[in-house]
């Protein structure tokens, strides 16, 4: 009868864990799923679905779920790439589009015909309008995923670059203009080279 | 445990004799302008005036296009708390209000206000003296000097007022006057120590007075017994020697760092990410506490200033008085340049200063130096980087405790959070680690774009921040909509369901009533029949 007490004692055990990691799982729940949320506070948020998902946080679902790969968002670029790829525990991938420079839609404000449908296409509500009446964007709030272009019957919006603010302005990385001028002096070492010869 | 480090650090020389770790020290051979009599610039053809010569919001135009303008006059006002007002320099009329390039490395432009002088220099006299002005109040003392538009005018041109608070949880108990010359190569605080003493005094009495201290210090350098000299007699002749008082420091870059001055006088470390007020501490350049006096005693808004001009390029380097929106290359023609090809015009000092684009530029408030640099000498300093070779003479000197080489190396490869773990922004920017590097590696050009990318991140992440909680405001706001509309369609169809209902209903019963009727019909068929074929008839024959 000596091995009762183990089984019973290791029955006890088990039984109470069992509880406590019921009711853990309870009282310690999280609502949604804390993963995509990391993944998606990475992302810019420019809702533009270039990476194939209709927005920033259904992408971040499905790199949470394993569904995707990291490298599907444009306007993130090497950088949000590389912070995923650390949080999900894969290899970085190459991006394969360029990222473009920053860009904000602008409406060529007398040909708008006011139809408002720019407004419905527009992911961060930043069109204001009203029906029969010129539209225009808030610039601030623009993050130029050019997702009302499609929609408007008259073509009259356009991606501007943004201007460089002095207060935006950063040193740039100093062996780029070294490099540069480097790439010229020796081009016209060459040339002369040439000349000499 | 406290006590016994305290009597360990008490014994041993910690430190230097500086009092801050690290530093370089410069020979006095390039001070070419030491001794130089101040000469004020003549007056150029147009002045321009930048909205902003200071950190912070910038200024709005107050004056229009052809609107004359006096001397002192003030032609765009202070936006926001952290902001100064811009004067004019001159009278004459304002030409026109457009961009033009400022002195900053980025080559942008900035609106400026253009002003053709008129060559009557008429002052603008709204600004009245105050020469008592121990018995002025001091909120009115502070609103006058931020109307003069003072800035500090060692180079950081943050706001000076902002500054001058009599605050009751951090009193300020020493101020402390710069006068060290923050830069090898300048001499323009030097000079003004020698020739304007007693305006340079009573600038930091009415600081005293402003703040409610008590005990002052004048710093000034080894290298300048004159001044020393100079400041101690006036002091006497002012009666001002007990409260202020002249302390000599040994000549070490960057003993002109504020924190770095701070430490060495008080004994006192400014904690990272905090401000000298915390610790009952002010400090301000000699030029400034000048301009104090100007703006206080004379009623006179800040319009120019003493700048150094030299460099290997300039035949005839001086100290120049001169009127804020100058044009550079005319200041530098009269120092002797000629022709702009070959040159870079660097602005600021040696150490700190910032190579300029092409084009003209006014001087402004910060600007404290201009160095005209023959092109093949910055092109020596600035093309051999060779790798780092870990000699760690870059640590020794950095005043702030840091280790530049690897820094550097985590900026170079984008590793932000790294190099803010390791204290990026603790760096002064002083240049001291640059300049001794052996490998010629331009450090602190990397740290300045270290944290410009981390600014840049940050300002990212709070841009995708709003637009995600609007694109997720709208989302609910899409969903409410629908769910509205879902609402409103149930809605019509239950209404629509139980007037079919009733409708049913009715017909049923109507249907039962006439089947009623016609059962009570069909019994009573047999009497009713001919009657009712008789009235059916007419209708259809009218039909
Ligand atoms: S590509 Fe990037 S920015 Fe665009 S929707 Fe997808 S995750 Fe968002
Ligand atoms: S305005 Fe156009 S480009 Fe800008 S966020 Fe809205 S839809 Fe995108
Ligand atoms: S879609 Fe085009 S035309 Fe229609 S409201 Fe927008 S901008 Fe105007
Ligand atoms: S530039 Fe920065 S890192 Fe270099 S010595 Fe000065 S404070 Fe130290
Ligand atoms: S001084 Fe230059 S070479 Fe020496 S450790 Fe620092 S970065 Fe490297």
């Amino acid at each position: 009868m000596a091995f009762v007490y183990p089984v019973l004692v290791f029955a006890g055990l088990a039984f109470a864990i069992g509880v406590g990691l019921a009711l853990a799982s309870r009282y310690f729940h999280v609502e949604g799923d804390p993963l995509a949320d990391k993944v998606d506070a990475l992302l810019p948020q420019t809702q533009c679905g270039q990476c194939g998902y209709p927005g920033c946080r259904p992408y971040a679902n499905a790199v949470a779920g394993h569904e995707v790969a990291v490298n599907h968002c444009v306007p993130g670029g090497e950088r949000t790439m590389l912070a995923i790829a650390d949080i999900m525990g894969v290899e970085p991938q190459a991006i394969e589009e360029e990222a473009t420079a920053p860009v904000v839609a602008h409406i060529r404000e007398d040909e708008c015909i006011g139809c408002t449908l720019c407004i419905k296409a527009c992911p961060v509500d930043c069109i204001i309008g009203a029906p029969k009446q010129y539209h225009t964007i808030i610039s601030d709030h623009c993050t130029g995923c050019t997702l009302c272009l499609e929609p408007c019957p008259v073509d009259c919006i356009d991606m501007v670059e943004t201007p460089e603010l002095l207060e935006h302005w950063s040193w740039p990385v100093p062996g780029t203009k070294r490099a540069i001028k480097a790439e010229k002096r020796k081009g016209k070492h060459d040339a002369q080279g040439e000349l000499s010869v | 445990m406290f006590d016994l480090w305290e009597k360990i650090k008490q014994t041993l020389p910690m430190g230097t004799s500086a009092g801050f770790t690290g530093g370089v020290v410069h020979s006095n051979q390039h001070k070419r302008t030491a001794g130089q009599a101040i000469i004020a610039c003549p007056l150029p053809e147009l002045l321009i005036h930048p909205v902003k010569q200071h950190i912070g919001d910038p200024c709005e135009p107050m004056v229009e296009v052809g609107e004359r303008v006096l001397k002192g006059q003030m032609i765009a006002k202070a936006q926001g708390y952290i902001s100064v007002p811009v004067h004019a320099s001159t009278s004459g009329t304002v030409e026109k209000i457009e961009e033009h390039t400022i002195p900053h490395p980025s080559g942008l432009g900035l609106t400026s206000i253009f002003i053709k002088p008129d060559g009557l220099d008429e002052v603008d006299e709204s600004l009245h003296p105050l020469p008592n002005y121990r018995s002025v109040d001091a909120a009115e003392l502070r609103e006058r000097i931020r109307n003069a538009g003072i800035a500090g005018l060692g180079g950081a041109v943050f706001p000076t007022f902002v500054k001058l608070v009599k605050d009751q949880k951090n009193p300020i108990e020493t101020v402390i006057l710069n006068g060290i010359e923050c830069e090898p190569w300048l001499t323009c605080d030097h000079q003004l120590m020698l020739e304007k003493a007693h305006e340079i005094i009573s600038g930091m009495d009415i600081i005293l007075h402003l703040v409610g201290a008590e005990k002052g210090i004048i710093a000034i350098e080894d290298n300048k017994p004159d001044a020393v000299e100079m400041m101690q007699k006036t002091l006497q002749e002012m009666g001002l020697n007990e409260h202020v008082q002249v302390q000599v420091l040994p000549t070490r870059y960057p003993q002109g760092g504020e924190k770095q001055l701070i430490q060495a006088l008080t004994g006192k470390e400014v904690p990272a990410g905090q401000l000298p007020m915390h610790i009952g501490v002010l400090s301000t350049n000699v030029g400034t506490s000048k301009a104090i006096y100007d703006a206080v005693c004379l009623g006179e808004p800040l319009t120019e200033r003493v700048i150094t001009v030299s460099g290997d390029a300039a035949a005839k380097p001086s100290n120049m008085l001169v009127r804020l929106g100058t044009s550079m290359h005319f200041l530098l023609e009269q120092c002797g340049v000629s022709s702009f090809e070959d040159i870079k015009v660097m602005h600021g000092g040696p150490m700190m200063g910032e190579l300029l684009s092409q084009d003209d530029v006014p001087v402004v408030k910060g600007s404290n130096g201009i160095l005209a640099m023959q092109k093949r000498s910055i092109m020596r300093a600035h093309f051999d980087e060779e790798p780092c070779i870990r000699c760690g003479d870059c640590g020794d000197v950095c005043p702030a405790g840091l280790m530049p080489n690897l820094l550097a190396s985590h900026c170079k490869e984008n590793q932000f959070e790294r190099a803010e773990d390791y204290n990026l922004f603790d760096c002064i920017e002083c240049g001291a680690c640059s300049y001794v590097c052996p490998a010629h590696i331009p450090l602190v050009h990397y740290f300045r774009y270290g944290k410009g990318q981390v600014a840049q991140i940050q300002r990212e992440k709070a841009f995708a921040e709003e637009s995600r909680i609007r694109s997720e405001k709208r989302d609910a706001r899409l969903a409410k909509e629908l769910a509205e509309k879902e609402e409103k369609r149930r809605i019509a169809r239950e209404k629509k369901e139980a007037r079919a209902k009733a409708l049913a209903e009715k017909e049923a019963a109507e249907k039962a009533v006439v089947d009623k009727d016609s059962a009570e019909q069909a019994s009573a068929e047999q009497t009713d029949k001919p009657e009712v074929k008789a009235d059916d008839k007419p209708a259809e024959d009218k039909a």
